[in-house]
């Protein structure tokens, strides 16, 4: 076989030494466009499952990457004049030029040909290969040239960053975050010897811009990041090498390899530096490639087999690697947290560490934040360190009342069944506050016999230790269907009622059309939710719930696909939210107890309600007396694109508890005890919607 | 879990007499289910007209349709056509519905692929109204046969949630299976459904001597439309009987009420070598 490599970085030189090694008569090529010792980056940063892998492919650099390397264990965090330390967390670094002489050494020994400043313009140059590989990188020819084949998707991140070295010597992976007039920064740095660290500065685009950074030399970037950073450098200077602002772009495509050529490392796929995996996935590819084609005699079944191994666990990286840049987009969201939660919430921003994995590495800390989150729970004075519950069973207050534990039960019919699982509040079903405003013939209504069962049934679940919040709603033009047992938005053929909306809009193509309400129907209906919470108040319930979501009568003024009225309820968000607040108003009026509030965060539709807007909800909601938002999705309208992965509405929810300052209940298919400590104990809600009906 | 077993319907060189002696070892042996595919730019039998013939010589074997392209086929005929074969077979019919992955039988068809999601959403909403109206006959015992929904997105899970009995799985590793399953309880959930939806899952298989290579050809020119995807899918077809003994543990694991593995040869052995396995 004759091999022709594209770039000398670490996934070039390592699938070059793996391959010559595997079969010495093989001829394997690398060229490289930049001289022998030109670098950039500075070091980077490997976990202990990947030393073990370079260990089995390739003994004698992994020895000589060893005795070069940097180990440590903890986690530091400045924040807020405070600096917080986890340990547990095993890493290791090396010096991204020392890596590159290992590897460039043990090529030639091995008789792999290197030519360094040899520019590719065109593959042709390579017709008598066997297999091209590209190991060249994000903007590489290679991918370039066959770019139609691979498919790429490429997202481009809104921050701006800058890779920097620094001889300041570090024990810990260090994050810092500053704020100044310009903005807030943050630095993730880690040593990679003793002497020298990796020290790469990240801040918003209007940050970057305010401070003057866009036009900035190297220089000023470094004069300027030195006088921010003063404190933690402790007169330590920071080193450039190439170093300008970009923005970082995660790279995915459908292919990796076509015909024979395949990629490796950044120019198949790329994930945010934040997770640190850039190397460690580069040169897992070069593992996996070699040991395909020496499995196969044949090309095509090796590069197939290739792609298949390696893209799912690329996947599994980028999907991480994209929440933990998404957290770092929005980390001025969390500037208000105490720096314990703040710590906890950091290190748990990609969700492949939780609340178990991270007990598992550093009990001491989670024992600190789960004794800060009790004793704020409590209103107990936050002094030592004590024996305290996980989040999940810290009671937790709102209004005058307590709500023993933070799970909550979104019932179905049988609302005892649900009190009986031991959480702290049980949620009903949705019980309309109309004859008409039922979903089906089988909703309840607020009416004298309902108000008798709910009276008895909220006595026997008080005695079982949980509250209870009585979810109140008008199904608009989601109303008039058959009992859910048949179907959900199916009409009803006979005994159907006459529906009305904000707009009239059928809810499927079936449905009957409702008639645009009038400004007599919406007095009419904001009374009648007046009357409905005083009815309540006469049950023994601990709470309301009002439901403005899921395409029901008030969400449907919320959002613009569904209202398209050209009156004072229409158009802008503060008139949209006109009746949804005034229904707010006239029950918060009625009802003393807690006030909670179910929306749509998202219509999950073209067009629909933007994320902004549902922070711009929050605040409205708190703004009029609300207690706690709920925050779901979707089902504004019948055609949509959901989006049903673990914890979906978890963002929605992080979102606006910590933009708008408002209390919240997560929901979106949460299913452990692990998942619902760590959304609290990260500050991402205040109670969680356990959903047991969906795990089995 | 049920196990079935798929009808030869899309591998080369069926003969007439093959489908029904296959049917009929079918219906004799361990399989829950005879389950076909559906294209229509392809060498394939239609699967209505495939699934009646079979419901002719067979008595107790359910017949499904895995899936059907629903938006190609005008809605009222559909309804008719699914109710008259559910009738001829005694009510074993499972209706498993989709908007199919391939713009090719749309183009063949000479119908509009854009838009497909939406009409399939209408039709899926108006089939059981049309079962239940009797007006397009012939009536089924109600609630009509069983419909599950295909398809991986977002969109198709709410459909599944909303109109069907439950969800059809394209096929894959359990691990797959397991995560699309997972994502249509949380559909089902989400969307006030209760109870629980029916979850189907399919594989591939060739069994026997030099059946391997031949399978993986198939597939290869089965799923040439996914494009460089089809080596995958090939690679994944269950060529031993340990690899069908794991496969079946993993889906039974992964929470399938019904997992129905479709031949890729046109072997008569198969059946038997099949039902060998599961026995």
């Amino acid at each position: 076989m004759r091999y022709a490599v594209l770039g000398a970085g670490p996934s070039g030189l390592y699938f070059a030494l793996l391959a010559k090694k595997a079969n010495p008569s093989d001829e394997v090529l690398v060229v490289e466009r930049n001289p022998p010792d030109a670098t950039f980056g500075w070091g980077v940063v490997f976990s202990e499952e990947t030393l073990g892998a370079l260990r089995d492919a390739d003994y004698e650099t992994y020895t000589e990457i060893g005795e070069s390397f940097a180990r440590w264990n903890a986690i530091d965090i400045y924040y807020q004049d405070t600096k917080i330390r986890s340990r547990g967390h095993v890493f290791t670094g090396i010096s991204r030029k020392v890596l590159l002489n290992i590897l460039q050494r043990r090529c030639r020994a091995l008789g792999v040909r290197l030519e360094f400043e040899h520019e590719v313009r065109d593959l042709g140059e390579f017709e008598g290969a066997d297999l091209i590989v590209g190991a060249d990188g994000i903007n590489g020819l290679v991918r370039r040239t066959y770019a139609e084949f691979f498919k790429a998707q490429v997202v481009v991140h809104p921050t701006k960053y800058v890779w920097f070295g620094s001889d300041l010597p570090l024990d810990a992976f260090t994050f810092i975050f500053r704020r100044n007039d310009h903005g807030l920064f943050q630095v993730h740095a880690y040593p990679f010897d003793a002497r020298t660290c990796t020290f790469i500065v990240e801040c918003p685009e209007d940050a970057w811009r305010r401070a003057g950074l866009e036009s900035a030399s190297e220089a000023d970037s470094i004069a300027y990041c030195e006088a921010l950073f003063q404190p933690e450098l402790r007169g330590r200077r920071l080193m450039s090498n190439r170093s300008l602002w970009v923005n970082f772009a995660t790279l995915r495509q459908e292919s990796w390899h076509h015909g024979n050529v395949v990629l490796l490392g950044d120019a198949a796929h790329t994930a945010h530096f934040s997770i640190g995996s850039g190397t460690k996935l580069a040169m897992e590819d070069s593992i996996a490639l070699v040991d395909a084609l020496r499995r196969h005699g044949d090309l095509a079944a090796a590069l197939n087999d290739y792609e298949m191994e390696r893209q799912p666990m690329v996947e599994r990286f980028q999907e991480a690697a994209l929440e933990s840049s998404s957290y770092f987009e929005h980390v001025s969201r969390y500037a208000h947290f105490d720096p314990r939660q703040f710590a906890f919430n950091l290190l748990t921003r990609s969700r492949r560490i939780t609340y178990i994995n991270l007990t598992q590495r550093d009990p001491e800390l989670v024992r600190t934040v789960d004794s800060w989150f009790a004793a704020a729970a409590t209103g107990s004075p936050d002094g030592a360190v004590r024996l305290s519950p996980p989040p999940m069973f810290t009671p937790f207050r709102i209004g005058q009342r307590s709500i023993p534990n933070r799970v909550a039960i979104a019932a179905g019919s049988d609302l005892e069944a649900a009190a009986r699982l031991g959480a702290g509040l049980v949620i009903t079903e949705f019980v309309s506050v109309t004859e008409d405003g039922r979903i089906t013939p089988e909703t309840p209504v607020i009416d004298r016999a309902e108000q008798d069962n709910l009276r008895s049934a909220v006595e026997r679940i008080h005695l079982a230790g949980s509250r209870v919040a009585l979810q109140l709603g008008h199904a608009g033009r989601r109303g008039s269907m058959r009992p859910r047992s048949q179907g959900v938005d199916r009409p009803l053929r006979q005994g159907g009622w006459r529906l009305m909306a904000a707009s009239p809009i059928a809810y499927t193509p079936h449905a009957a059309l409702p008639k645009a309400m009038t400004g007599r129907d919406i007095d009419h209906v904001v009374k009648v939710f007046a009357l409905a919470a005083k009815a309540a108040a006469g049950c023994g319930l601990d709470a309301l719930e009002l439901n403005f979501a899921q395409g029901y009568l008030v969400a449907g003024f919320i959002s613009p696909l569904t209202n398209r009225r050209s009156d004072e309820f229409g158009g802008s968000l503060e008139n949209r939210m006109r009746f949804p607040l005034q229904v707010l108003d006239a029950v918060r009026v009625a009802w003393e107890r807690p006030l909670l509030i179910r929306i749509s965060a998202s219509d999950w539709a073209d067009g629909g309600l933007t994320p902004d807007e549902s922070v711009e909800i929050g605040a409205m909601l708190k703004a009029h007396g609300g207690d706690l938002v709920h925050a779901v999705m979707g089902q504004t309208v019948w055609e949509s694109r959901p989006d049903y992965r673990r914890l979906f509405a978890v963002p929605a929810s992080d979102r606006i508890r910590n933009e708008a300052g408002i209390p919240t209940i997560a929901s979106g298919n949460i299913t452990t005890a692990d998942d619902v400590n760590t959304i609290l104990a990260a500050g991402r809600a205040d109670l969680c919607i356990l959903a047991l009906s969906a795990s089995g | 879990m049920n196990i079935g077993v798929g009808l030869p319907t899309s591998t080369s060189g069926i003969s007439a007499e093959l489908l029904f002696e296959w049917a009929k070892r079918a219906d004799a042996g361990p399989f829950s289910t005879l389950g076909v595919v559906d294209r229509v730019a392809y060498q394939n039998y239609e699967p209505f007209t495939a699934l009646a013939a079979a419901a002719a010589v067979t008595s107790r074997v359910r017949l499904a349709t895995m899936v059907a392209i629903a938006p190609l086929r005008n809605t009222a005929l559909l309804a008719k056509q699914a109710a008259s074969l559910d009738a001829l077979s005694g009510g074993r019919l499972t209706l498993g519905l989709a908007v199919g992955a391939r713009g090719e039988d749309y183009a063949a068809s000479g119908i509009d692929s854009r838009g497909r999601g939406r009409r399939f959403g209408e039709q899926l909403e108006a089939i059981r109204d049309i079962w239940e109206e009797g007006k397009i006959g012939p009536t089924p015992k109600a609630p009509g046969p069983r419909v599950l929904v295909g398809g991986s997105s977002g969109e198709a899970l709410a459909r599944m949630a909303r109109y069907a009995e439950g969800y059809m799985h394209g096929g894959g590793p359990p691990r797959a299976f397991a995560g699309a399953a997972a994502k249509a309880l949380t559909a089902w959930s989400d969307l006030g459904r209760p109870g629980k939806p029916q979850l189907w899952g399919m594989g591939y298989f060739a069994l026997g001597e030099g059946t391997a290579q031949a399978g993986a050809e198939y597939l290869r020119h089965y799923y040439a439309f996914t494009g460089p995807f089809a080596e995958k899918i090939a690679a994944g077809n269950l060529t031993s009987p340990g690899a069908i003994a794991d496969f079946i543990r993993g889906y039974e694991d992964a929470g399938c009420d019904e997992l129905v593995l479709f031949p890729t040869v046109s072997d008569l052995g198969q059946v038997e070598r099949l039902a060998e396995v599961i026995r």
